[in-house]
């Protein structure tokens, strides 16, 4: 396929004639066409290629989930996926969860209860609550806690973000 | 990350062959591991080779009355799978331990047996550390080793391996199915992983080209009698200081058959034949699982920071066995430990 890379490190080091692989990926319902090089990560595809910044960069090492995407419908983190890998896939990003000019469930609901302060880690903790509702594994607040662990909020919203999910599932108002 | 190739795979021999082509290639599958090492400059693979579009996603029943898990399938499908969640709770219990619900979701079975140590100096390429760069010395012994081990350590390294689901594995006694260069072997899980002694940059005992295909779990699943019991420093989402997999068969009172492993605390999941062994016939209870404890942090040895992690386990193991015992397994998303 692509000619092997020397390991020595200074050779590679010099990041010479990236081998780029043009994939597809269906984002927010858009079909989307890009080459590649084997180390983009499907966070800086999505914020560096398609200007699709939503989706922020927080620790980029799947710590802090900031960068959570719906990766054919499943959440998962994009720091630490390769586009390369995904081809084919659809991507879900915050900025494909509303409709028409009427904002998701859970994004009115993030207003309605304050759920955040500076609003980082917020494109984060929607799409993974968004995971968590199609899941349909948590119905107490211990079970909502425990499965947004992997998203971190600095500003400390947890309360409000757990009372915008319940909102959201239909439960409390 | 440095430069590197990528190819995929087409299927399992087409993996082995791509891999014994070239010793510095690794495979990827979930990558939640392999990507933040790459990142950090500790793993630095010359190619990827993308396994994910092989034929590994699979759970089924084995002819045995086991389960054989497609190496493969996301952590969170194990998980919630009903023939796991039925059969063999304890592994579903263990797996929703680790970890965040997106990493699990990212996370194939047979990467979660591949994960590479949490210790601090493996990470930092600033430090020596016999694991990443053998012969340069273990920064953990003299460092900050609260998270390291007290069991099975050697003068070169005292990693800890960080799976949750492998330490249900080993109580399980499942098995990891491979195929590599020479065909297809089976590896008993107690003999996968290895203690680290003079090469502790070898995490487990598969050889070059292999691939891990599946791990089957054998019928005696303990459903009834299990827990799974992760001590850490937050709540949720951080490595295990201590944890244990408790599995036993009960008849009455009587116990039939027991397991207890340990994970937190070496280079491997721990077992301790003996301390199996003495629960077999007894009656349960305080004293006979602070026997067994006893057995099985026998041999331990803290390094200054971790001192507290031996009487952690010796704890942890009679309040895990308990909870085995009593039929109430720990419940992961309530923090309360009863």
């Amino acid at each position: 396929m692509t000619a092997k890379p020397s390991t020595t490190g200074s050779e590679r080091e010099t990041k010479t004639a990236p081998a780029e692989t043009m994939i597809t990926l269906t984002i927010n319902g858009q079909k989307r066409t890009l080459a590649v090089a084997p180390w983009t990560t499907l966070l800086d595809a999505l914020r560096e290629r398609l200007e699709l910044t939503g989706t922020k960069k927080g620790c980029d090492h799947g710590q802090c989930g900031a960068c959570t995407v719906l990766l054919d419908g499943r959440r998962v983190v994009s720091c630490l996926t390769l586009a390369v890998m995904k081809d084919g896939s659809s991507v879900t990003t915050i900025e494909g969860l509303a409709s028409n000019g009427t904002l998701h469930p859970l994004q009115q609901a993030f207003i309605d209860h304050d759920a955040f302060q500076c609003g980082y880690c917020t494109p984060g903790q929607i799409c993974s609550a968004a995971g968590l509702i199609s899941e349909g594994k948590a119905t107490t607040a211990d079970e909502i806690r425990e499965l947004m662990s992997g998203n971190i909020c600095r500003c400390g919203a947890y309360p409000n973000i757990v009372a915008a999910i319940q909102q959201a599932m239909g439960g409390r108002p | 990350m440095m430069n590197f190739a990528y190819a995929r795979a087409s299927d399992v021999n087409d993996a082995v062959r791509q891999l014994a082509a070239d010793p510095a290639a690794k495979f990827i599958a979930g990558g939640t591991n392999l990507i933040d090492l790459m990142k950090y400059d500790v793993e630095r693979p010359s190619r990827l080779i993308d396994i994910t579009r092989l034929p590994l996603k699979f759970i089924e029943e084995t002819a045995d009355g086991g389960v054989r898990i497609g190496a493969l399938m996301p952590n969170t499908d194990i998980a919630y799978h009903p023939l796991i969640e039925q059969r063999y709770p304890l592994l579903s219990s263990a797996i929703m331990a680790g970890a965040s619900q997106q990493l699990r979701n990212m996370a194939s079975a047979g990467g979660n047996l591949l994960q590479r140590t949490r210790c601090f100096y493996f990470y930092d390429t600033a430090t020596p550390c016999n694991k990443r760069e053998p012969g340069t010395g273990c920064s953990a012994m003299q460092g900050i080793n609260r998270i390291n081990a007290i069991l099975g350590t050697s003068e070169h390294c005292i990693a800890t391996h960080p799976s949750d689901m492998c330490v249900a594995l080993a109580a399980l006694e499942a098995k990891v199915q491979v195929a590599g260069p020479g065909g297809e072997r089976t590896i008993a899980f107690a003999d996968f992983h290895r203690l680290p002694g003079d090469t502790p940059h070898v995490d487990n005992t598969l050889q070059a080209g292999e691939l891990i295909v599946a791990i089957e779990l054998p019928a005696r699943g303990f459903a009834a009698n299990y827990s799974y019991l992760k001590i850490r420093d937050r709540l949720s989402y951080a490595f295990a200081l201590v944890s244990v997999a408790a599995a036993l068969e009960l008849d009455g009172e009587t116990i039939k058959e027991a397991r207890v492993a340990l994970g937190g605390v070496a280079h491997k999941p721990w077992r301790v034949a003996g301390a199996e062994a003495a629960l077999r016939g007894q009656k349960g209870g305080q004293a006979a699982f602070a026997q067994a404890a006893d057995l099985l942090v026998r041999d331990a040895k803290g390094f200054g920071h971790n001192d507290f992690k031996i009487d952690l386990a010796r704890r942890a193991i009679v309040r895990t066995l308990t909870q085995a015992a009593n039929g109430t397994p720990q419940v992961q998303s309530s923090k309360k430990i009863r």
